[in-house]
C-alpha cells in the first residue's frame, strides 16, 4: 500500500478529479494548502501585478494498493500539467509507504480496506 | 436648552422660508421634502438589494466561481446605470415612439433636461429617475442565477446591456409609463405595483430561456453542486428583504397611506412565504433548512411585488403562502425535468412573479375595485381584471422569451456566451478575473 500525496494547481482540481474518476480512482481527500516552490505566482491586485509570498495550491491524498500506483500517478501527471508540456508551478507528487489502513466502520485492515 | 432649541427652530424656519424660492421648479411645482426624503431612502434601499443578490447567489455557487458570480450582480450596477442615464430613462419614460414599442424624449438623453424638474409628486425628477434606474440594475442581475457557473464574463456583459435596452426598457415603458399600453389596459391598467411582470417575470423567463439555450453545467445533474457558503447566502437574503421595502413601499412614489399599505403587505408576504416554505420542507424532507427559509422569503417577496399596492395583509399572507408552495413544487419539477436553472431564477422569480400577478386579483381591496368600476363606467369585476392580468403576464412572458432567445443567439455568435470547457473547470474567478474568492475555505 502506498500513500500518494499530490500538490497541484488550484485551477486544475476539476481536471484531475474527473480524470481520476475516469480511471476509477474515486477515494480521495482534497484540501487547500499554500506554500513555496519554484513558482512565482502573479495575481492582479487593484490593477497591479503582484507576487504573493505563499502560493495557494490544492493537496490530494490518495491511498492505493501497489498495483494502482502507476495508474494514479500517470493520471495526475497527465491532467495536472499546463498545456501538456508543463510549466513551473504544476506541482509535485510524493509517494510514501503506507503501513496500515483501517476502515473504521468494520475494523477491516490492509489492502481490502482501501 | 429650551431657549436654544427655540432659537434654532426659528432660524431653521427662516432658512426654509428663504430656501423655498429655490425649491420651486420652473413649472411652479414645489418639492415635498417628506416624499423626497423617503424616495431618496428607497433609492438607496433598492441599490442595497444588488450586493444582497450578489451575496445570495455568491454563497450558492462553488468556491471557484464565487467572485465571478458576485461580479454578475456588481457589473450590472455599472453598466445598467450608465445605460440608464444615456438612453434607458428616455426609452422607459419618454413618450411613445415606433408605435409604442418604447418611449423617447430627447430631453432625457444624459438626463440633460431634468436638471431642475420637479415631478407632480413633489420629488425632483432626478430622484424618480435614479429610483427607477435601480430596478433596471437588479432585473438583469437576477437572470444571472439561471446560468451561473458557466458563462463568459464578456458574453454576459454584452448580453445584459442588450437585454436592458431591448427587453427591460420596453417592458418598463408598457407597464409604468403613462402612455404605455399595459398601463392603460382595462379599467385602471394591468396591476404591477413594483415589478411582478417587468422585473420578476421578465428576468425569470429570460433566465429559463438562457439556461435551456446554454445547457447544463459540466456534470449536472450527476455531480451534486454544493453551495460554497450558506452564511453569505443568508446575509444576502436578509439584505434583499430589507431592500425590498424600498422596492415595494418606494414604488408608491409617495410617503403616505399607500406607502404604509405596500410596506405592510411586503413584510407579511415575506414572513408567510418563509414560514410556509420551511413547514412544507419539514413535512417533505424532514428538516427545515436555512436555504429553504431564504427561498421562502424570496418567493413571498416576489409574489407580493406586483400586489403590494392593492392587497390587504390577509391577501398578502395568502399570496406569500401560495407562492412558497408553488415555487417549491416548481423546483421539484425542475429537478425532475433535469434542466439546469442553477440558482432557480425561473423557479422563484418567474414562477413567483406569475403567481403574484395572476392571483392578486382575488385579494384586491374594495376601494380599488370601486374606483376601477367608476373608471370603467359602472362595473368592473375580478374576472375582468384577471383577464387584464393574464394578458399582461402572457405578453411579458412571450416578449421576454423571444427577445432573450434572439439576443443570446446574437451574443453567442459574435462574442461567445458559454464559457469554454476549460474555463468552466478552472472556475470563473481564475478564468475571467485572475483572482480567487475564498482564502482557505475548502474547495467544493
Amino acid at each position: 500500500m502506498k500513500l500518494i500525496t499530490a500538490i497541484i494547481r488550484e485551477n486544475k482540481l476539476d481536471q484531475v478529479r474527473e480524470a481520476l474518476i475516469d480511471a476509477e480512482i474515486t477515494r480521495i481527500t482534497v484540501s487547500r494548502v499554500s506554500g513555496h516552490g519554484q513558482q512565482y505566482n502573479e495575481e492582479i491586485y487593484r490593477g497591479a501585478r503582484v507576487i504573493p509570498n505563499l502560493i495557494p495550491k490544492v493537496r490530494l491524498e490518495i491511498a492505493v494498493n501497489d498495483d494502482f500506483v502507476n495508474t494514479t500517478v500517470d493520471t495526475i501527471i497527465k491532467s495536472a500539467r499546463t498545456n501538456s508540456k508543463g510549466e513551473v508551478g504544476d506541482g509535485k507528487i510524493f509517494i510514501t509507504p503506507l503501513e496500515e489502513c483501517i476502515r473504521i466502520r468494520t475494523g477491516e485492515r490492509g489492502g481490502k480496506a482501501i | 436648552m429650551k431657549g436654544l432649541f427655540k432659537r434654532s427652530a426659528i432660524i431653521t424656519g427662516l432658512l426654509l422660508f428663504f430656501a423655498a424660492g429655490s425649491v420651486l421648479a420652473s413649472d411652479g411645482t414645489q418639492i415635498d421634502t417628506g416624499v423626497t426624503a423617503w424616495m431618496l431612502t428607497s433609492t438607496a434601499l433598492v441599490l442595497l438589494m444588488v450586493p444582497g443578490l450578489a451575496m445570495f447567489y455568491g454563497g450558492l455557487v462553488r468556491t471557484k466561481n464565487v467572485l465571478g458570480t458576485m461580479m454578475h450582480s456588481f457589473v450590472a450596477m455599472g453598466i445598467m446605470a450608465v445605460l440608464w442615464v444615456l438612453v434607458g430613462y428616455s426609452m422607459s419614460f419618454g413618450s411613445n415612439v415606433l408605435g409604442g414599442w418604447f418611449g423617447w424624449n430627447k430631453d432625457y438623453f444624459l438626463l440633460k433636461g431634468i436638471d431642475e424638474t420637479i415631478t407632480p409628486a413633489g420629488v425632483p425628477e432626478y430622484v424618480f429617475s435614479m429610483f427607477q434606474g435601480k430596478f433596471a440594475i437588479i432585473t438583469p442581475a437576477l437572470i444571472a442565477g439561471a446560468f451561473a457557473e458557466r458563462i463568459s464574463f464578456k458574453g454576459y456583459v454584452v448580453f445584459i446591456a442588450l437585454w436592458g435596452l431591448l427587453v427591460y426598457n420596453p417592458l418598463c415603458h408598457w407597464v409604468w409609463a403613462s402612455d404605455g399600453f399595459l398601463f392603460n389596459m382595462g379599467a385602471m391598467g394591468a396591476i404591477d405595483f413594483a415589478g411582478g411582470t417587468v422585473v420578476h417575470i421578465a428576468s425569470g423567463v429570460s433566465g429559463l430561456v438562457a439556461a435551456l439555450y446554454v445547457g447544463s453545467r459540466r456534470g449536472h445533474p450527476k455531480t451534486a453542486v454544493a453551495p460554497s457558503n450558506l452564511v453569505m447566502t443568508m446575509i444576502g437574503a436578509g439584505l434583499l428583504w430589507v431592500g425590498w421595502f424600498g422596492f415595494n413601499a418606494g414604488s408608491s412614489i409617495s410617503s403616505g397611506l399607500l406607502t404604509a399599505q405596500a410596506l405592510t403587505a411586503t413584510q407579511v408576504a415575506a414572513a408567510a412565504g418563509a414560514m410556509t416554505w420551511i413547514i412544507v420542507e419539514s413535512i417533505h424532507q424532514g428538516k427545515a433548512s436555512a436555504l429553504g427559509f431564504a427561498s421562502g422569503i424570496l418567493a413571498g417577496l416576489v409574489a407580493v411585488t406586483p400586489a403590494a399596492g392593492v392587497v390587504q395583509p390577509a391577501g398578502a399572507m395568502v399570496l406569500g403562502l401560495l407562492a412558497a408552495i408553488i415555487c417549491y413544487l416548481a423546483i421539484l419539477m425542475k429537478n425532475k425535468l433535469g434542466y439546469d436553472d442553477s440558482l432557480d431564477a425561473f423557479g422563484i422569480h418567474g414562477v413567483g412573479g406569475i403567481v403574484g400577478s395572476m392571483l392578486l386579483v382575488f385579494f384586491i381591496r374594495k376601494s380599488w375595485m370601486a374606483s376601477a368600476a367608476t373608471a370603467a363606467g359602472g362595473s368592473w369585476t375580478t374576472w375582468q381584471q384577471f383577464g387584464v392580468q393574464a394578458a399582461a403576464v402572457s405578453i411579458a412572458i412571450a416578449y421576454a422569451a423571444i427577445l432573450t432567445f434572439i439576443l443570446i443567439f446574437i451574443v453567442n455568435k459574435f462574442v461567445g456566451f458559454r464559457a469554454s470547457t476549460e474555463s468552466e473547470m478552472q472556475g470563473l474567478d481564475h478564468s475571467y478575473h485572475g483572482e480567487q474568492g475564498y482564502g482557505m475555505l475548502n474547495p467544493r
